[in-house]
This record gives C-alpha cells, sequence and structure tokens, in this order.
C-alpha cells in the first residue's frame, strides 16, 4: 500500500511503514482515511450494529418512521410534502454523521494495521530439530517452545527469547526507531519480537508465543480496534445518555396526547406531525455525544498509540487519567542518569583556582561522564583549557574498582581523585598532612546526596570536588503540575535513604523509595493501593514483572524482557520512563472530552425547545410565540433550523472529539470551573445564533 | 412584594437556619447509637420495641435485606390500613357512625378502591386524600391507621436516607445498618418528641384534642351548624413534622382548628422542613466533613429562595387584567392587593405563598391556601417543585436522598470534565450509581407523564363504574389550559408522594384513585430501593483520599452545578408539558385571554 504520506516526499519512502510517523503525519482529515470512512457509515446504518448505540438507533427509527410516512403522504398527495422530505433527509444525516465521526476514528487505526500486516509477510524460520539440524520451515508453523536460528538480514520468525549468543536487531517496525538494538543471551535484553530484523551476527532464539498470538498480531488488533471493549467510564456514560434518551421519549410520546386536549381546549390549530414529533425527539436526545462517544474513545487509544505507547486495553488508558500515585524511577527519568561536578571545594590555604586545575588535569584523559563534567566545569569556571597532553609528557592512571582512584603523572607530579579515603591513604603514605576540614565537607556533601572526590597532588591534598546527580531540566515543574493534578510522584532509587532525600527534594518529588527492592515496590503500591489510590508504574526488568502486573497502570517499556511486557498494560516503545506523564494526561484528556460534549449536548437542548415548542402550538396557541426569542420566521423553518443545527454539531465537533479538548494541567476546581464556562454556558449559549442564522438561510432559500 | 411579605421569607429561612446544625447534630448522635439526652426516657422503650419485634440491634443488614425488610413493612402497613378502614364501622372509636347506616347524610362511603388509594396513600408518606377526613373515617382509621402511617411512613424516609449516608460513610462494607433499629429510633428518638412537643404547643394555640362527637352549634344568624373537631393536634403536628400532609379536616390547613393564629402558622410551615434541613447536617456529620452537608443546604437554599420569591412575586402582583380594570392590585394600608382568591384573609400573601412553596419543596402537601387559584406563575412553582423531584429540603428523608441522586448525576458529569473518574465524597461513581440514579430519576417522570397522558387519553362511558362522570377528563372543573394543568399536577403530586392538590379535580373514581395509587407506589418504591442499592454499591468501595485533583463538593462551584442539573434536568423534562400548562396560561393572561373557561365542550 502506497500511502500518501509515502507519496508526498520520496525521502519519507523508507519511513512509510514505520506506524508511528504514519500516525504523525497524517492529518485530521487524510483524503483516504475520509473515503474510506464516508463508505463506512453508510454500513453502519445497518440496525443490528447500530443498536449497541441506542441514542443513534432512536434516530435512525424516527428517521425511518418520517420517511414512511413520506412515502405515504407522496402518494396521497398530501401537503407538506417538501417539508417532510427535508426532514426525513437531514434525519438520516444526523445517523451518517454519527457514523462517519465513528468511522473516521476507526480509520486511522486500520490504515496503522494495514501497515503492520504487510509487514507481517510469511517469513521463512531455520528451525533447529531434535538432533540439533537446521530445517527451513514456514514461520506460521512454529509453535512455543521451537527454537531457530537467525542470522544476519534475517526476519526474526516470531516472538522469543534468545538463549544463545548477541547480535543487533533493527526493530523499527515496531518502535519506528532506526537505531540498532542489542539482544542477548540471559538478562534483560533477552526478548526478541517477531518482524524484527537481525542486522549482524548469529543468534539461536527460543519461541514464547504460538502464531497469531505474538506481538505484531496483538498491536495489530490493538490498532484495529478489533478488541475495543467499552471502558467503565463508556458505559456508565452510556447508561446516562440511554437514561436520558428514555426522559425525552416520554416527555415527546406524552406530548401528542397533551397535544390533542390542547388543541380541543383551544378549539384551533392541529395536533404535531408525526414528522415534527420526531424531530423533537432527535433535538433533544444527546445524539452531539451519542454520536461522538465512541469515536472519542478511539481517538483516545489512536492519541496513546501517537505517542508511541502500546495500550493493551481502553481500560488502562482510562484508568491513567485516574492515577493517584506515579512512580518514578531515579535514573534516566528524574535524573540525567550521569553524576556531574558542580564545585570544587578547596582546603584551607588552597585556592580553588589551584584545586580546579588539578582537578582538571588529573580527568583530561578520563572519559567518563564523570570526569569529562569536571574538565567542563574548570574550563566554565576559570576559562581553564584541556592543554595538550601529548606535549606534557604525561602517563595516565585509569580508574580501577581495585584502586578507586585515577589520575596523571607528569613533571613527577602525582595527581589523583578519587573515593575520599583512598585520597586520604594516598597522601598520607607521601607523607602528607591531611587537613582537618576534609572529612567534614566530604561527608556534608554526601548528606545532601552528592558524591565527594577528593583531589591530591603528591602529598598534598587540595580539596574536593562535589558530583552531584543532575534533576533533568523542567522535571520539578513538571512534577508540580502532576500536583497541581492531584497526583502523588514517588521516585524509586537504589540509592541510599540519605542520597535519595537530598535528590527527592531537589526534583519536588514527594517521596521516595530508597534502597528498592522489586518486593519493596510490589509491598508499597500494594499499600496504596489499600488506600485506595491507583497506582501507575514504568519498568523493564523480569523483576519489575510483578509489581507490574499489580500496578494499575504498568507501563513496559519495549527494551524490557518479555515478562515485564506481558505484565504491564501497556507498552512504551520508546522505552522512555518519562512518558507516564503523557499517558496520564491522555488519558485525562479522554475523560474530559466525554465530559465536556456530553454538557455540550444536554445543555444544546434548552434553544431546540424555544425553537420548536412555539413552533408545535403555533396555531393552536399562538400566545405561546412569546417563547420564540429567536424569531425564526416560520413554524416549519423553527423545526428544520433546529433539526439542521443538531446534525450539523455532529460534524462540526468530529475534530473536536478525534484531538481531544485542549488540556492543561490544573486543580480539579479550576479545571471544572473552565470547562463548565466553555461546554455549559457555550452549550447554552451557541445554539441560538446557529439556529437564528439556519433559519434565515432556509428563508432565503425558500426552503422551509 | 411588599417589606413586611420578604421580611417574613428571610425570618423564616434564619429560624429553620438556626435550627439545622441542632437538630441535624442530635440526628446524627441517635443514628451513630450515641447516647443522648433523652436516652433515660426512651431507651427503655426501644429496647422493649426491639424485644417485641425480635431484633437483634447489633446485627446488620445487606441492602437487599434493609429493602426487603422495608417492602415487608410497607405491605403490612398497607393491609392493615386498607382493612381498618374497610371495617371501620365494626370497631370502635367511630361516634360519627361512617361505616354503618347512622353515617352523616353527606358522608363518603369507604369503597375497595378508595381505600386503596389512601391505604397507598399513607404508607407512601403521600397523604393524598381523595376523601374529606371528616365526613369519612372514624376518629380509630384516623389515629390508628393514619397517625400511626404518618409516623412510621416519614420513619421509613429517614431510615433510607441514614442507609445512604451510611453507604457514603462506610469502606468496604457489605451492610447498611438494621432497618428496623433506624426505623425504631427515627420514630422514638426524633418524630415521637417532636411532635408531642409541637402537639402541645398547638393545644395551647387552640387546636382542639378531644374524642367527642361533633358540636351542634347555633349560628348568629340562628341556625345550626355542625362543626367537626377530634383529635387533631396529635395528628396536626406529625402531619407537620413527617411531612405527611394529609389533614383532620378538608379544608386541610386552612382550617382554624388545624391552624388558628398567624404564630401556628409560621410554626407549622417551620415544621415541615426543619427535619429534612437538619438531616442535611446529619448528613455532613456522618461523612465526616460537615461542610458537604452545607453544600446541600446551600443548594436547597437557592432553590428555596428562587421558588419562594417568584411564587410570592407573582401572588403579590396579582392579575394585571384586573388593574386594567381600575381595580387596586397593590397592596396598601387596608388592603392585602395582589391575589387574594383562594387564600386566608388570616393569613394574607406572602404566609400562603410561602407555605404552597415549603410545602411542595418537601413532600408535604398541606396547603393553608388553594393552589387552583393561584396566578399561572405562583402556580408554576410548586408544580415545578414537584417535578424536580422535591428535593428542596424535601420530605423527611426523602428530601436528601433524592437530592443525593442529583448530585451523583451531576457529580457523574462533572466529575468527567476534571479528567478523572468521578468520585463524590471519595467514592466513585460508576455503572450501578449512575443506573440507580437514573432508574429513580426516569420512574418518578415516567409515572407523572404516563398517567397524565393515559388519563387524558381515558374514554369510559358515563354512570359506568371506572369514572361515572365519563371520559377521565370530565372530572375537571375547568377547561383550557387550567384544566389541563389541574391534571398534570394532580399525577405530579401523586407521584413525587407530596399529596397537595391543585383541586379543581374530582379524584375520588375508582379510575383515579388506582392509577392515582399506582403513581404513588412508582414514585415511593422505584426511588427508595435505588437509593438503597447505591447504598449498599457505596458502601462497598474504597474511599479516595481526597487530592487538589479531586473535584470539591463543598465549594459554591458544586452549589451552582447541582442548582443547575436539578433545574435543568426537571426543565427538559418537564418543559413541553409546563408550556401547555402554567406557561401558556400566564401568556393568555398577559394577553387579557381567558385560561380557565368552564367545559362548555363535551369530550367526544
Amino acid at each position: 500500500m502506497v500511502t500518501p504520506a509515502a507519496n508526498s516526499s520520496s525521502t519519507e519512502d523508507l519511513t512509510a511503514l514505520i506506524p508511528r510517523r504514519m500516525a504523525r503525519a497524517r492529518p485530521l482529515f487524510d483524503r483516504e482515511l475520509t473515503q474510506r470512512a464516508f463508505k463506512q457509515s453508510f454500513v453502519k446504518l445497518n440496525p443490528a450494529t447500530l443498536i449497541k448505540n441506542p441514542v443513534m438507533f432512536v434516530v435512525e427509527i424516527g428517521a425511518a418512521l418520517t420517511s414512511v410516512y413520506l412515502v405515504r403522504d407522496l402518494f396521497r398527495g398530501a401537503p407538506g410534502v417538501g417539508f417532510d422530505f427535508q426532514i426525513s433527509l437531514w434525519l438520516w444525516f444526523t445517523v451518517l454523521f454519527a457514523n462517519f465521526a465513528e468511522a473516521m476514528a476507526e480509520a486511522r487505526g486500520k490504515a496503522q494495521a494495514d501497515t503492520l500486516r504487510k509487514t507481517k509477510t510469511d517469513s521463512v524460520a531455520k528451525r533447529v530439530t531434535a538432533n540439533g539440524k537446521l530445517e527451513t520451515v514456514s514461520a506460521s508453523q512454529l509453535r512455543a517452545g521451537d527454537v531457530v536460528v537467525s542470522e544476519a538480514d534475517d526476519i526474526i520468525p516470531g516472538d522469543g527469547e534468545v538463549i544463545e549468543g548477541i547480535a543487533t536487531v533493527d526493530e523499527s517496525v515496531i518502535t519506528g526507531e532506526s537505531a540498532p538494538v542489542i539482544r542477548e543471551s540471559g538478562g534483560d535484553r533477552s526478548a526478541v519480537t517477531g518482524g524484527t530484523k537481525v542486522l549482524s551476527d548469529r543468534i539461536k532464539i527460543r519461541i514464547t508465543s504460538n502464531p497469531g498470538e505474538t506481538f505484531l498480531d496483538r498491536m495489530i488488533a490493538l490498532v484495529e480496534g478489533a478488541q475495543r471493549q467499552k471502558t467503565p467510564n463508556e458505559i456508565a456514560l452510556n447508561i446516562l445518555i440511554a437514561g436520558m434518551t428514555l426522559i425525552f421519549l416520554l416527555a415527546v410520546v406524552t406530548l401528542q396526547p397533551f397535544a390533542v386536549f390542547a388543541v380541543h381546549a383551544a378549539g384551533s390549530g392541529s395536533v404535531p406531525s408525526v414528522a415534527v414529533l420526531v424531530s423533537l425527539l432527535v433535538c433533544l436526545i444527546p445524539t452531539t455525544i451519542g454520536g461522538l462517544l465512541s469515536a472519542i474513545g478511539i481517538a483516545g487509544m489512536d492519541r496513546v498509540m501517537q505517542h508511541n505507547v502500546l495500550a493493551m486495553s481502553g481500560k488502562a488508558v482510562e484508568a491513567s487519567g485516574d492515577i493517584n500515585t506515579l512512580l518514578l524511577d531515579k535514573t534516566g527519568t528524574i535524573t540525567l542518569g550521569n553524576r556531574q561536578a558542580v564545585a570544587f571545594i578547596p582546603v584551607r590555604e588552597v585556592s580553588e583556582r589551584e584545586l580546579s586545575e588539578a582537578a582538571q588535569l588529573a580527568s583530561l584523559a578520563d572519559e567518563t561522564p564523570e570526569g569529562r563534567s569536571i574538565v567542563v566545569l574548570a574550563k566554565e569556571k576559570f576559562q581553564l583549557r584541556g592543554r595538550d597532553l601529548s606535549e606534557m609528557n604525561a602517563s595516565f592512571i585509569p580508574f580501577s574498582a581495585y584502586t578507586r582512584m585515577s589520575g596523571v603523572d607528569f613533571d613527577g607530579r602525582q595527581l589523583r581523585k578519587g573515593a575520599t579515603d583512598v585520597v586520604i591513604k594516598f597522601a598520607a603514605e607521601r607523607g602528607g598532612t591531611i587537613p582537618p576540614e576534609l572529612a567534614e565537607t566530604a561527608e556534608r556533601i554526601a548528606r545532601v546526596g552528592g558524591t565527594p572526590l577528593a583531589v591530591a597532588d603528591g602529598p598534598r591534598v587540595l580539596g574536593i570536588i562535589h558530583l552531584k546527580d543532575i534533576v533533568k531540566g523542567g522535571m520539578k515543574e513538571r512534577l508540580t503540575q502532576l500536583r497541581a493534578m492531584g497526583i502523588r510522584s514517588v521516585m524509586i532509587t537504589g540509592d541510599n535513604p540519605l542520597t535519595a532525600a537530598a535528590i527527592a527534594q531537589e526534583a519536588g518529588v514527594d517521596d521516595f523509595l530508597a534502597q528498592a527492592t522489586p518486593k519493596d515496590k510490589l509491598e508499597y503500591i500494594r499499600k496504596e493501593q489499600a488506600g485506595g489510590r491507583l497506582v501507575a508504574m514504568t519498568g523493564d526488568g523480569t523483576n519489575d514483572a510483578p509489581a507490574l502486573a499489580q500496578a494499575d497502570v504498568g507501563v513496559a517499556m519495549n527494551t524490557g524482557t518479555m515478562a515485564a511486557k506481558e505484565a504491564g498494560n501497556m507498552v512504551d516503545l520508546d522505552s522512555n520512563p518519562t512518558k507516564l506523564i503523557e499517558v496520564v494526561a491522555i488519558g485525562k484528556q479522554l475523560l474530559i472530552t466525554r465530559g465536556a460534549l456530553t454538557t455540550f449536548s444536554i445543555m444544546n437542548d434548552v434553544s431546540k425547545y424555544f425553537a420548536i415548542i412555539p413552533a408545535m402550538f403555533a396555531a393552536t396557541y399562538p400566545e405561546l410565540n412569546a417563547l420564540n426569542i429567536m424569531r425564526l420566521h416560520s413554524p416549519e423553518s423553527a423545526v428544520l433550523a433546529a433539526v439542521i443545527f443538531n446534525a450539523l454539531i455532529i460534524i462540526a465537533l468530529v475534530p473536536l472529539a478525534l484531538r481531544g479538548v485542549k488540556y492543561k494541567p490544573q486543580s480539579a476546581a479550576a479545571m471544572l470551573r473552565r470547562n463548565l464556562w466553555i461546554y455549559g454556558l457555550g452549550g447554552l449559549i451557541a445554539p441560538f445564533p446557529c439556529i437564528w442564522m439556519i433559519d434565515r438561510i432556509l428563508g432565503l432559500l425558500h426552503l422551509a | 412584594m411588599t417589606a413586611s411579605g420578604v421580611l417574613y421569607i428571610v425570618v423564616f429561612f434564619l429560624t429553620l437556619l438556626a435550627l439545622t446544625k441542632p437538630l441535624g447534630l442530635y440526628m446524627a448522635n441517635v443514628f451513630e447509637g450515641r447516647r443522648t439526652f433523652i436516652h433515660p426516657a426512651v431507651r427503655p422503650l426501644e429496647r422493649l420495641t426491639y424485644r417485641a419485634l425480635g431484633v437483634r440491634e447489633d446485627v446488620e443488614q445487606r441492602w437487599t435485606q434493609y429493602a426487603a425488610s422495608l417492602l415487608a413493612f410497607s405491605l403490612a402497613g398497607f393491609l392493615f390500613v386498607y382493612l381498618l378502614q374497610r371495617l371501620q364501622g365494626f370497631l370502635p372509636l367511630n361516634p360519627m357512625g361512617f361505616g354503618t347506616k347512622h353515617a352523616p347524610a353527606n358522608h363518603t362511603p369507604m369503597t375497595p378502591d378508595l381505600a386503596f388509594n389512601t391505604a397507598v396513600s399513607f404508607i407512601t408518606n403521600t397523604n393524598w386524600q381523595a376523601y374529606g377526613g371528616e365526613t369519612t373515617l372514624s376518629y380509630l382509621v384516623q389515629m390508628a391507621a393514619l397517625t400511626v402511617q404518618n409516623f412510621v411512613s416519614a420513619a421509613v424516609g429517614i431510615a433510607v436516607a441514614i442507609a445512604l449516608i451510611r453507604g457514603f460513610a462506610r469502606k468496604q462494607m457489605n451492610t447498611i445498618g438494621n432497618f428496623w433499629v433506624d426505623l425504631t429510633r427515627a420514630t422514638l428518638y426524633v418524630l415521637l418528641p417532636l411532635s408531642f412537643l409541637f402537639a402541645l404547643f398547638l393545644c395551647a394555640r387552640g387546636v382542639p384534642q378531644t374524642f367527642k362527637r361533633y358540636v351542634r352549634a347555633k349560628t348568629l344568624a340562628g341556625s345550626s351548624q355542625t362543626i367537626a373537631i377530634g383529635p387533631v393536634a396529635s395528628q396536626e403536628a406529625i402531619k407537620m413534622l413527617g411531612t405527611n400532609g394529609g389533614g383532620f379536616f378538608n379544608q386541610n390547613s386552612a382550617h382554624p382548628y388545624e391552624n388558628p393564629t398567624p404564630l401556628t402558622n409560621f410554626m407549622e410551615i417551620l415544621a415541615i422542613l426543619v427535619i429534612s434541613s437538619g438531616l442535611t447536617y446529619t448528613f455532613g456529620k456522618m461523612v465526616g466533613d460537615t461542610r458537604q452537608g452545607w453544600a446541600l443546604f446551600a443548594a436547597m437554599s437557592v432553590l428555596f429562595f428562587a421558588g419562594a420569591f417568584i411564587c410570592y412575586g407573582a401572588e403579590q402582583a396579582g392579575n394585571p387584567n384586573l388593574a386594567r380594570l381600575g381595580i387596586e392590585t397593590r397592596a396598601t394600608r387596608t388592603q392585602p392587593g395582589g391575589n387574594m382568591e383562594g387564600k386566608e384573609v388570616r393569613f394574607g400573601i406572602a404566609s400562603s405563598a410561602l407555605w404552597a412553596t415549603a410545602t411542595t419543596d418537601a413532600s408535604n402537601g398541606s396547603v393553608n391556601s388553594m393552589l387552583d387559584s393561584y396566578t399561572p406563575l405562583g402556580g408554576l412553582i410548586p408544580m415545578f417543585n414537584l417535578q424536580t423531584d422535591e428535593v428542596i429540603f424535601g420530605g423527611v428523608g426523602s428530601g436528601l436522598y433524592g437530592i443525593l441522586m442529583y448530585a451523583i448525576v451531576g457529580v457523574f458529569i462533572a466529575g468527567l470534565m476534571v479528567g478523572r473518574t468521578p468520585e463524590y465524597l471519595g467514592k466513585k461513581i460508576e455503572q450501578k450509581e449512575v443506573k440507580m440514579a437514573m432508574i429513580a430519576i426516569i420512574a418518578t417522570a415516567f409515572a407523572i407523564l404516563v398517567f397524565t397522558a393515559v388519563t387524558l387519553d381515558a374514554r369510559f362511558a358515563a354512570h359506568g363504574y371506572w369514572n361515572s362522570p365519563g371520559p377521565a377528563v370530565a372530572n375537571v372543573n375547568n377547561g383550557g389550559p387550567h384544566g389541563f394543568s389541574e391534571i398534570l399536577y394532580a399525577f405530579s403530586s401523586q407521584a413525587e408522594n407530596n399529596g397537595s392538590a391543585f383541586a379543581g379535580l374530582n379524584v375520588n373514581t375508582p379510575w383515579y384513585n388506582l392509577v392515582g395509587g399506582l403513581a404513588m407506589l412508582i414514585g415511593r418504591f422505584f426511588f427508595i430501593i435505588p437509593a438503597l442499592a447505591i447504598a449498599g454499591s457505596l458502601a462497598a468501595k474504597k474511599k479516595v483520599p481526597e487530592t487538589s485533583g479531586t473535584l470539591p463538593t463543598h465549594g459554591t462551584l458544586f452549589v451552582g452545578l447541582l442548582v443547575g442539573v436539578i433545574i435543568v434536568v426537571g426543565a427538559l423534562t418537564f418543559f413541553p408539558a409546563l408550556s401547555l400548562g402554567p406557561l401558556v396560561e400566564y401568556f393568555l393572561m398577559l394577553k387579557g385571554k381567558l385560561y380557565s373557561s368552564l367545559w362548555l365542550t363535551t369530550w367526544s
């Protein structure tokens, strides 16, 4: 399949198969998707499927009913057929528009699934037979437990675990990331996914899933929405709008006998026709939310997908909006992952400049991130440039786990940096005296979560370099936002409690779990849940699996083991632990969109009453025209304008349903106030000018 | 509106406000089993009741058992009231001989359909009266059947409210309390002592309390008149406090023996709302956050003031057509002005309008003026109060569980808009709660709209069994939209267990008695059972801790939301019906046209 995205630019051709790119490249109303959705909206008219959506089902019955009356009246040659025809037409449009919204949301997933399916060409597997020989079989014949061999340029035939060897693998099919990854036997990088491609070396793989149950199969099913089940909140909302529909059905059905009485009492006018009563019903029942509800859900899943997160169920996405506690790994999520030098603290009688110089010299050959950061800091502070070492005839002493020091020897000087105790020992052995404040400084740094590195020039101890875990830029702000949303962040770290506390304070997390073992994590989650809180976490290792399974939202890293992926209910294909925060936002946005459109839909009804009720009884009680505050020009036009508005608003809100309402982290009260103003008051007022305008247009076109 | 009228309403509200906390606190103590100052007197009685009933007070019930006990109790009450009415002629305390051939000439016969309607009416706390008490019922029936039900049907309402509060307050529990214990405590600790005091007060102000025969008096004009008396004060007290509303006399609280003075008038209106108002505080106290109770109180107060002032404003403004004819309709030093038709001159406009509002804010249904004679907007308020399920303080207990249903619906929609699964008081509002709240709201709407519609369309032959006047619409005294309002009001009143009548409608026929009885049963039990189901479901849930991401349910935002939901749901459901009744009456009045023309044409 050639996608429009691929057509647009030739350089995109190679990545056209990558789901993420595709999803991002597609505009909201892509032509091909729109065409597909257009066709589907007619297919979806089938009452057997439409009955799952009670609101739209009622509209369809109404449309069918008015159509039957229309045909009857056509044969009888009754007057007012033009009006009835227009009403029927717009009622059918109402159903079609709702179908279109749903089809549009589904089409995006289907297009992605098609792309994925193409990569699932039936590859060939080299299976290891019982006697150790290789036989060539079709990938679809593989069963869990089979062992296969994959070499460079082979497509891995199924999901499995590397049991022998190491290889680089291109997983871009799944992740959209073109950089190859390493897969090796044992440890947390042993999982391979069917459909990915070996780039180098040779690995032996034990297959872990049967055909049709592979990760790729599941992914296809998920993006296609084949397994889409209604989420708990969606079901509850469906009950609410079905209940509202029933109430309005009662109000309209009983209006007929009321009208009979009124016509009799007033002695003038006539009882409203079926077309008018159906119009009132359709205008009142919450068609806007009824028509867009499933589209909102599908689009929510799709948005998660666009962030390259694979949610195993809509329920998981919805639950992420409810999260109270977020467990975040320190390394890589809260901190950059490497410690960096932040200060030089000389002992008395030594200048900071001298210390910096010595520290820089001692680190020039140190290629670790810590070493580089020392060079950079010295350069920033004193404009000390890295000198050309080859001129100095220096010899480097590399770091070793045994000495716990590194440094440089030149011109008879012995510069060393390392753990405080060993550097002290180094200086003492050379007859140096140890400044008394050194130990104190080192302890102070350790207390605030830093790592002290002592620097010595032969027997002289010069001072201490302060190394520190650097909290990611913007992390504090994000955590503050989370707090505003009522979400507690908890940092998980292997550090000791002292260090953990210091970083926790700097990053602004609410709590931390120091020296955390997998068991500690599991217990922490259980404790939170017992207090009624919902917990989200990320994890990659097999030992994370129990905690991932226990958490309400468990996001497994794609680089992680199969066990972790099985245990979580989402997989982050980018393996970026920070993404949990985005997933939470999407979950919230999904719920807000539903609530906002429900409110909007219900508030719209007020204007429709003002349009239709005076029109219905124009001849019976002309006094009711006082309610015609829009001054609609004729009863027919009033009813028609309301019906047309009701249909068009569905289409008008499709982009909102697919994109989700604007979401900005803030407190619940502030968010509610804002949304009530926009969708509550907006829903109350907006239809009045719209219906008025449609009425004018109908008048100009002589349609009513 | 006059300054004194406005002041009357404001003083009334402030008095109610002052009583809310002490009474609410007392009730919280009673229902949480703490000792109160009247324990020495009442506790032995309570123990005795349990021993007699075989109830173990420490054994709690699941919601299904609670509901089953409640239904069994109501059924027993129904059978008892029905039989007592039918057999009154054979029973004592019947000095006027009702049900025997010695009955007064103007008596109303106690037919099976009337007995059915009355029995349902009293077990459902409706007190719809298709009869005149003084011309139909013996003292025994009035006291042992009706007054007893006035107590226990009110206690049932309180029990349900308490059970629902427990649902919110508890976590991960299967049970919601014991129906028999809640029923007994509500009766013995709340209703009995208050009624006792209130009855004494009424006696002191001149309300009769006697078993003697009706008095024959010589009037000033020299003719003889029968003056009905009886054990009035005892029934009057619980009639108001238990939001029952069924009067001893047909005239209800417009009768000088039920409501002799302006002071009794004030106190009786207060008695309608005082327990329900107190329950909002009980709610806050029992869920551990009194702000939550005050939020409900505030929402109720907003609606109360809106209703009271619209109604009073419309009545005081009167009919513009009369003003146009040069009749003084403004209040003067000697004239109340406005619309005095159907109102007691002893009470005037403000206290009549306040009563009409309060009696329909709650499920009381007593009246001190005739609602049928109100101006269209003045009459719209009581009707709309009914149709929004009487949640403005509301019936004892029923007002609280009613407004909690709306709170659940409101929290569900609004809660989604803060991006979380909606929560109320730490309880997630999910499928079951939404479903049950919708069932309750739909059931009463169904009873009102469908029974009104069916009645409009019911065409019986004249002099038949079901409706001797002929078609059911022939029973209205007025034609035009006002006739429609009368029927709509009758079913609104019954479905909402109010019991007040717009009047102008002859309802003592088998058709009206039967359909009205069904409306009362639906309105009562299709509201109570979902409320208990919600209680059970909530009690079993965990409590989600409150964070800044939680929708706050104690501030002005929530109060506004709750008021909005109540008005919007009510208005959207009933706008078409109201537009053919009070609304069109109003517009007709403005145009100077008749809206209650006599029923001249015959229905065919």
